[in-house]
């Protein structure tokens, strides 16, 4: 079984909804990346998504770009990205998911990408400007290496759910929110109707993401979901200190926090 | 397969954006098949952009050159100075038709920008615009022309801060109000169904330039020679002459610098099959498919990627690709401006660099058209500058 699907049906048995968090790798540096990964983990991060960094990442808002930059300016090039997940694999046994464009992939090479990908420990693939009219050149590919599409759902796919988390595994990602990744007050959508008509089409679990910036948000939006994905709010904590002991206790205690955001579930 | 040319094409988007795709290809399916729409499009093209543009025998430039015959298709006497109007008046119909009040594209030299603020002026619409600091920098007239016609310009400070950044920026607000707003994408780029949709409303170009060397010459041009941005004035006057084989289609992108220097816009010129702004396409990048920087002295050439047709009219053949270096454009537009009294776009200028370089190795008995994409007086600031003349 996929650790992904291990994890969710874990996280069932004991009544509880995942915290996903995402970090960038490379972003301070590569062993940083690693180290923060572990953090995560002890601090309660049930699955990570590692980023990889792009020049031109169209999906995502202004905390997430300046992130790819700084890591791209430190010049990570996706072999040290791949040696990031065989540390972080030596040292935690969190699930491990990329979030990747499709062009890193398609310009390295499909099946190079995923071999690689597989033997470092990678569970899961976010490609998030693959909609499923292009993915049929890879998803084949990524169910013989055991490696899970995780697909997106955004609110205006409609009658096009039925189709996207058909053979759905490890979760569907539901977008909150029209729009980038980024750090919100508040998300307008009806998340009830929403997220419920996502469920009539798949048992998959559903983790809810984009614009979720806080444990006082996790505690709005949990009853919604399967669990939680948060990205900018924690490049935003990282992104504040230089030093890096110091980022790293940061950032696990934010990591608490929200994990405190996902207790006392209602079942 | 639909939305694809070739390998080339199709939707690299966020799923938020492909039900409103989808929805645009239906709408713009059933415009094209609607004579009422049609009529409206022509009236606007005819009216208020004063379309047919001159097919104009260049006597002079010829004999300077003394061979081919060349001919200028004058998209530079459209209204707003450029081709880019054809497009977005289409484009704009289509929004209007589908109930939407608020317009946002990108633009490059500004000239996209400009006809998108004005047609947003004439029909009653919001209008945002999204380009690059470094382009509105180098392009400040279009840039207050555009405020004057009552758009909002949002400089886009990422990237290399040029039209592949305002791109960007434009994509993430279309995802962000994609309920309520229409993306008037400025070339034949992006994902399905713009590079189509595009081309069908740039293609009068070519009808036109079809028709009028008919009548002027009796006969089918040797070449068609364009310039590529992202290539909607070259799609638009190639492809009603694709079947006609004999007619050679030349493309010329921006050789910048010169392509050992590496300061290029030339896609087809070290570029590789790759995705960006949700099409597949050639592109210009590194060896893990990160964008590179590329240049030009003119703003509107100065993209990595290529319209996905054009792609594939290069692997198929059919169409040539060249490049003009900075210089080379630069003589071209002085050459023009001084012997033809026609100042053109530097974008434009490329392509007439090019035609300039091709009609003395011809026999005076060939036909040589030139797409004018546009006119040059946004340029005049650029261009004293490389003179070294304090304007
Ligand atoms: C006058 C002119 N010609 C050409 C271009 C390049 O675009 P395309 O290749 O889509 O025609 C531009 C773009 O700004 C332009 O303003």
């Amino acid at each position: 079984m996929n650790s992904i699907n291990e994890k969710f049906s874990y996280l069932k048995t004991n009544r509880q909804k995942a915290l996903i968090t995402f970090i960038t790798a490379g972003d301070p540096d590569a062993g940083t990346t690693v180290k923060a990964i572990k953090s995560m983990e002890k601090a309660g991060a049930d699955i990570i998504e590692i980023g990889i960094p792009y020049s031109d990442p169209l999906a995502d808002g202004p905390t997430i770009q300046a992130s790819s930059t700084r890591a791209l300016k430190m010049g990570i090039k996706i072999p040290d990205i791949m040696d990031i997940v065989k540390k972080a694999r030596k040292i935690s046994e969190v699930p491990l998911v990329f979030l990747v464009y499709y062009n890193s992939i398609f310009k390295y090479g499909i099946e190079k990408f995923l071999e690689e990908s597989s033997k470092a420990g990678i569970d899961g693939i976010i490609i998030p400007d693959l909609p499923i009219e292009e993915r049929a050149g890879i998803s084949d590919l990524m169910s013989k290496k055991g490696i899970i599409l995780i697909p997106l759902v955004a609110p205006t796919s409609r009658e096009r759910i039925r189709a996207i988390v058909e053979n759905a595994d490890g979760f569907v990602y539901c977008v909150s929110v029209n729009g980038v990744t980024g750090t919100r007050e508040k998300i307008g959508t009806d998340l009830k109707s929403y997220m419920n008509t996502i469920a009539q089409f798949t048992d998959v679990p559903r983790a809810l993401g984009f614009g979720i910036s806080s444990a006082a948000m996790i505690r709005e939006v949990k009853d919604y979901c399967d669990g939680v994905i948060v990205g900018s709010a924690i490049i935003n904590v990282m992104s504040q200190f230089e030093d890096k002991d110091e980022m790293l206790e940061n950032l696990k205690k934010f990591v608490s926090e929200l994990k405190d955001g996902l207790s006392e579930v209602k079942i | 397969m639909k939305g694809r040319f070739g390998k080339f094409g199709g939707q690299y988007v966020p799923e938020t954006l492909m039900n409103a795709l989808i929805e645009l290809e239906d709408e713009f399916e059933n415009a094209m098949k609607d004579e009422e729409f049609l009529k409206t499009y022509r009236y606007y093209l005819k009216e208020y952009s004063g379309r047919p543009t001159p097919l104009y025998y260049a006597e002079n430039l010829t004999q300077t050159l003394g061979g081919a015959k060349i001919y200028l298709k004058r998209e530079d006497l459209n209204h707003t100075g450029a081709h880019k109007i054809n497009n977005v008046l289409g484009q704009i119909l289509l929004a209007k038709r589908m109930g939407k009040k608020r317009v946002i594209a990108e633009t490059g030299a500004g000239q996209h920008g400009v006809a998108t603020a004005t047609g947003a002026a004439k029909f009653g619409m919001e209008c945002e615009i999204f380009m690059g600091e470094e382009d509105i920098r180098r392009q400040s007239l279009n840039v207050f022309k555009m405020k004057l016609l009552g758009a909002k310009v949002t400089p886009v400070k990422t990237g290399t801060q040029t039209l592949k950044d305002a791109v960007n920026e434009a994509i993430r607000n279309w995802v962000s109000n994609v309920d309520t707003t229409f993306y008037i994408m400025g070339s034949v780029v992006g994902p399905h169904p713009y590079p189509t949709m595009v081309r069908d409303f740039q293609r009068v170009i070519g009808d036109e330039a079809r028709s009028q060397i008919l009548e002027k010459e009796g006969r089918l041009p040797d070449y068609i020679v364009a310039c590529v941005g992202g290539g909607s004035n070259s799609m638009g006057i190639f492809y009603p002459f694709i079947e006609d084989k004999d007619v050679q289609l030349i493309g010329v992108e921006a050789g910048g610098m010169g392509i050992e220097s590496g300061k290029h816009a030339a896609t087809f010129y070290g570029g590789s099959t790759g995705v960006l702004h949700g099409m597949m396409t050639y592109i210009l990048q590194d060896e893990e498919g990160q964008i590179l920087p590329v240049y030009s002295i003119s703003a509107g050439l100065d993209y990595p990627g290529v319209g996905p047709e054009h792609a594939y009219l290069k692997e198929s053949g059919r169409a040539k690709y060249v490049y003009a270096t900075d210089k080379a454009a630069l003589d071209a537009f002085m050459t023009l401006s001084k012997i033809e009294g026609i100042i053109p776009a530097l974008e434009s200028a490329h392509a007439v660099a090019h035609a300039m370089k091709l009609a003395p190795t011809l026999d005076k008995d060939k036909i040589i058209i030139v797409n004018l994409s546009g006119r040059g007086d946004k340029d005049v600031d650029i261009v004293s500058k490389f003179m070294g003349v304090k304007l």
